[in-house]
């Protein structure tokens, strides 16, 4: 590592110091692997709920003049989203004085929903294609939410040793 | 939490809602009224919605009224020399109401009105659904 390169430093006293570091590095390890097994439907269920609401909106908005259809690319969207937990958009550094700078997960791409039967106050809601959307956010949401109590349930019965 | 979103824009939608209801109550109620409370023939009144942003959320857009407008169309002139209110050719100005359309109007009112509360009813049950993780 660094400190070994060169001798200009002395070598600290490091005597339990790495076991205790290791110790920590594998508890931390666990946690994150605990994490990692949930992140992708955590992630799912946000940007469901997200979808949910723009659904939301374009129903409550079926009478409103110039409004326009909106939803999201809901594959693209998560994606994008677990792309951006696992590796967060960052600035290379490549000299001394730069400043290292991370970006956070694009939030998903709104897009217009093509429209199907054009009204006259340029409405573009069908309230038939949002009524299914709906239900299919709801269905997925539900499902995403009994595949977290799976996976806790296996978790659980890992722990304890007691499947 | 987006799903508390979704009350928001229910109910912002349910209130515009019953005012448009409100309002088509008011044009069938005075379809056939001489003089409105100024003294005019009764005027068909219509809401206009506008969206609006829920909170800090850009994806959740409510409802809003935005204003009241008074229906342009010509008042129907009725040939009925008896009364009071006709002018000198014996034509009274009655409101330019229109039954049909105000049926129509309430019946599309009143079914956005009930997609508004099962779009609420959906949002309480996921989120009760989010509650039993991990029981």
């Amino acid at each position: 590592m660094f400190r070994k390169q060169g001798k200009r430093f002395a070598e600290p006293k490091l005597d339990q110091g790495p076991v205790l570091v290791n110790n920590k590095n594998s508890g931390a390890e666990q946690m994150s692997r605990l994490d990692d097994a949930l992140r992708f439907h955590q992630t799912a269920l946000d940007l469901r709920s997200q979808r949910q609401a723009l659904i939301a909106s374009n129903i409550a908005n079926a009478d409103t003049p110039n409004y326009k259809a909106r939803d999201i690319d809901f594959g693209s969207a998560l994606h994008g989203a677990l792309a951006g937990r696992v590796a967060p958009l960052a600035l290379s550094t490549t000299a001394a004085n730069h400043v290292a700078a991370a970006g956070v997960a694009t939030a998903p791409n709104l897009q217009y929903r093509p429209e199907t039967q054009s009204s006259v106050d340029g409405n573009t809601v069908d309230m038939d294609v949002e009524r299914a959307a709906m239900a299919e956010n709801t269905l997925h949401y539900e499902a995403s939410i009994s595949f977290i109590n799976g996976l806790l349930k296996s978790m659980q019965a890992a722990i304890t040793g007691q499947g | 939490m987006s799903l508390f979103d979704v009350f928001g824009i229910a109910s912002s939608a349910m209130h515009a809602q019953s005012l448009r209801l409100n309002t088509t109550a008011s044009n069938m109620a005075n379809a056939d009224s001489v003089a409105g409370p100024d003294g005019q023939p009764y005027r068909a009144k219509q809401v206009v919605f506008q969206a609006r942003q829920q909170g800090n959320n850009p994806y959740a857009q409510g409802v809003q009224v935005l204003q009241v407008v008074e229906s342009a169309a010509p008042l129907r002139m009725v040939y009925d020399p008896k009364s009071p209110a006709a002018n000198k050719d014996g034509y009274v100005s009655m409101p330019n109401v229109d039954v049909v359309e105000e049926m129509t109007n309430m019946i599309s009112s009143s079914r956005a009105y009930q997609t508004d509360v099962e779009m609420m009813n959906t949002a309480k049950t996921m989120l009760q659904k989010a509650l039993t993780i991990g029981s």
